[in-house]
C-alpha cells in the first residue's frame, strides 16, 4: 500500500520544484538561525540568494560529525528551545555524543516517513505492531513507535532485551509486524524455531534497521518465519529510521526525497558521481526545523536510481549498502568507532595499550571481544589484578560505547601491526 | 631474607610457555622452582631462577610482559604439621597468603615460597617464631 501517494507518486518535474522550494527555505533558516552555518557560507562567499533552485545545492558547503561534535549539544539548532520537544542522541567519533532535537512538526514528518515504510511493508491499522528497537536516545524505538501509531496499527513497545517474553506476546497477541534489527530478528526465529512455536504465530511482515544485512540474511528470515521482510534505513542526524524503506519488489530503498534531498558523491573528490555509480550517500534535510543539516555526509556507500519503481513510486531509490567510507561499525545496531575504544582505553593512564576490536556474529547476535596488550605497567604476578583489570577496562569501554564487551588480555606485541595506518578491527562478520 | 621471584605474563596459547623457557635457556639461567596460575585466557608463570635480573632484562629485550617481586622463602623440616604451623603464625596475624609453592631445596628439608599482603610483617613475625629463610644467594648456587 500507497501512504501517501500525492508524495510518493510525483513527477520528477514536480519533485524537483518541491524540493527547490524546500532548499530555499531551508537554506533561509540556517544562514539566519545558525551561526556556524552563516559563517561557514560566508567563508564561500555564500548567500542565501545564491541558492535559487535544488540545482544550486553543490554551491553549498558539506556538514559531517565532526560539525555535530564541535557544536555540541545544541549549536546546530535552528529552533529556540520553546519549540524543542525531544531530543535523540547517538554516538559521536569520541566521547562526546551527537545531539538532535526536534519540533512538534518534525516528529509529525517522522511519523509521516514511517508510516510510509510501514504502508510498503503491508502494515495497515488492522495489524498489531511489536516495535523491538531499544527505546530511549536511540532514534530506533521512539521513531519506529510514532510512525506505527500515525499509521493507526497497535503498537507492543517491546524495546529490546526479552526474547522469551517475546516470543510469548508475540503468540498470544497475535502479532502481525515486527520492527527491529535484521541479527535481532533472527535469533527471534531462532528461538521460536527452538520451542517449536513457528506454526504458532501470526506474522506477516519485519521491518528491520539500523544495522548493515545481506540480501541473502533477508530471503533466509523470509523462509524460516514465511514472511516479507523489509530493509528500513535512517540515521540519527537526519532524522531516524524511516529516511528511506525498501518496497515489496525490493529494488532499492525509496527515499523520502520531498523530506531529504539525496545525492551521491565520490568520497575521495567529494564531487557528485552519476546515477548508478556507488559514491558517498550526502543528505540534506529540506523541512527539518530543529536540527537541519545542509549536505550531511553519511558515510554509507551506495548508488542511486531516479527511475519508477514497479509498485509505482517514483522516488529516487538506494541500493544496498556497500559498506562505509569511515571506520564505523554498527554493533547489535549501535554505532561504535574505533576511536572510542581509544579514548577509553586513555582513561586507563598514560598512553593507549595497543588493542583489537574482534567483532563477531554468533547464533545472530553480534559479539565484541576487545583485546589489549598487557604492558608491563598494567602486569601484576597476582591473577586477581589481572581479572581486576580485566573488569575495569571492560567497564570503562562499556561506559564509553554502551554495549558489553568481552576484555582478553593479550602479551605485548602479539596483536598484528599492519603497514601504513593502524588497523584495530577484525570483523568476523559477512555483511556485504 | 627475601628473595626475587620473576613473574611473566603468558597467553594461554600453544608454544609461549616453551618460548618463555628458551629465552632463560639461552641466557644461561637456571630454573630452581616454578608455579603456573592459569585462567582460560592467560597465565602467570612465577619463576625462582639462578639470576632474577637477568632473567627480567632478557625477557624484556624480548619484548615480554614481566616484573620481579619479593616472596619469602621459608625452610621446612619434613615433619607433620610444619605448614600448618606456619601458616597459623600468618594467618592469626590476619595476613593474607596471596599465593604459594614449593621449592626443593635439598633432601632433609624443602621450603615453601609465600607472597602475603604485608611480606614485611610476615617475615618479622616468622623470623621471631624461629623460622629459617632461603636467600637470593642460595638460589644462584642450587
Amino acid at each position: 500500500m500507497i501512504w501517501n501517494e500525492s508524495k510518493e507518486c510525483m513527477s520528477r518535474d514536480e519533485m524537483q520544484a518541491l524540493q527547490s522550494k524546500r532548499l530555499v527555505k531551508a537554506v533561509n533558516r540556517v544562514y539566519h538561525n545558525v551561526e556556524y552555518y552563516r559563517k561557514k557560507m560566508q567563508a564561500l562567499g555564500i548567500e542565501p540568494g545564491d541558492i535559487k533552485g535544488i540545482e544550486d545545492i553543490t554551491k553549498l558547503p558539506y556538514t559531517t560529525k565532526d560539525d555535530l561534535r564541535d557544536t555540541y549539544p545544541f549549536g546546530l539548532f535552528a529552533a529556540p528551545q520553546s519549540e524543542i520537544v525531544r531530543v535523540h542522541a547517538s554516538s559521536g567519533t569520541t566521547g562526546k555524543a551527537t545531539v538532535v532535537g526536534y519540533t512538534r512538526k518534525d516528529i509529525d514528518i517522522w511519523s509521516e516517513c514511517v508510516a510510509r515504510c510501514l504502508a510498503g511493508a503491508g502494515v495497515t491499522s488492522q495489524d498489531t505492531i511489536q516495535i523491538a528497537y531499544g527505546y530511549g536516545l536511540f532514534t530506533g524505538g521512539l521513531g519506529a513507535h510514532y510512525g506505527a501509531e500515525n499509521l493507526g496499527a497497535t503498537v507492543v513497545p517491546m524495546s529490546t532485551g526479552n526474547t522469551k517474553k517475546l516470543t510469548t506476546m508475540m503468540k498470544d497477541f497475535g502479532v502481525t509486524a515486527i520492527a527491529c534489527t535484521p541479527s535481532y530478528l533472527l535469533h527471534i526465529a531462532e528461538t521460536l524455531e527452538e520451542n517449536g512455536d513457528l506454526d504458532k504465530i501470526k506474522l506477516k511482515a519485519a521491518i528491520c534497521g539500523a544495522e548493515p544485512w545481506t540480501e541473502q540474511m533477508r530471503l533466509q528470515v523470509e523462509e524460516k518465519l514465511g514472511i516479507n521482510a523489509f530493509d528500513i534505513y535512517g540515521l540519527s542526524e537526519i532524522m531516524g529510521p524511516g529516511v528511506a524503506c525498501d518496497c515489496i519488489y525490493h529494488k532499492g530503498l525509496h527515499v523520502h526525497e520531498d523530506h531529504f534531498y539525496p545525492e551521491i558523491v565520490s568520497a575521495d573528490t567529494l564531487e557528485p558521481v552519476a546515477d548508478g555509480e556507488t559514491g558517498e550517500l550526502v543528505f540534506t534535510t529540506l523541512t527539518k526545523e530543529g536540527i537541519p543539516l545542509i549536505r550531511y555526509r553519511t558515510k554509507d556507500l551506495t548508488s542511486i536510481t531516479r527511475e519508477k519503481c514497479e509498485c509505482g513510486r517514483t522516488t529516487a531509490r538506494i541500493s544496498r549498502f556497500k559498506g562505509r567510507s569511515d571506520d564505523m561499525l554498527i554493533i547489535r545496531g549501535v554505532n561504535v568507532f574505533p576511536s572510542q575504544i581509544e579514548a577509553a582505553l586513555l582513561e586507563m593512564g598514560g598512553t593507549t595499550p595497543y588493542y583489537m576490536m574482534i567483532v563477531d556474529r554468533v547464533n545472530n547476535l553480534d559479539t565484541l571481544e576487545v583485546q589489549v596488550e598487557v604492558e608491563e605497567r598494567f602486569f601484576s604476578d597476582e591473577i586477581r589484578e589481572l581479572e581486576n583489570l580485566t573488569k575495569k577496562i571492560a567497564h570503562v569501554i562499556q561506559q564509553a560505547i554502551g554495549l558489553a564487551v568481552k576484555v582478553k588480555l593479550v602479551e605485548p606485541h602479539s596483536l598484528e601491526r599492519s603497514m601504513g595506518k593502524a588497523v584495530h578491527v577484525i570483523d568476523k562478520r559477512k555483511l556485504v | 631474607m627475601y628473595i626475587k621471584q620473576l613473574s611473566i605474563f603468558i597467553e594461554n596459547k600453544a608454544g609461549r610457555l616453551e618460548d618463555m623457557l628458551s629465552i632463560l635457556k639461552d641466557n644461561g639461567i637456571n630454573l630452581v622452582s616454578l608455579s603456573l596460575a592459569d585462567t582460560s585466557d592467560y597465565g602467570v608463570l612465577r619463576l625462582l631462577v639462578s639470576d632474577p635480573e637477568k632473567g627480567k632484562a632478557a625477557l624484556k629485550e624480548a619484548g615480554v610482559s614481566c616484573r620481579t617481586t619479593d616472596v619469602l622463602a621459608v625452610k621446612l623440616a619434613h615433619k607433620v604439621g610444619q605448614l600448618q604451623e606456619l601458616l597459623e603464625i600468618i594467618c592469626k596475624a590476619e595476613i593474607n597468603i596471596e599465593y604459594m609453592y614449593a621449592l626443593a631445596t635439598g633432601k632433609d628439608d624443602a621450603s615453601i615460597v609465600l607472597k602475603t599482603s604485608d611480606i614485611a610483617r610476615a617475615a618479622d613475625l616468622l623470623e621471631k617464631a624461629g623460622a629459617s629463610f632461603v636467600t637470593q644467594a642460595e638460589l644462584a648456587n642450587i
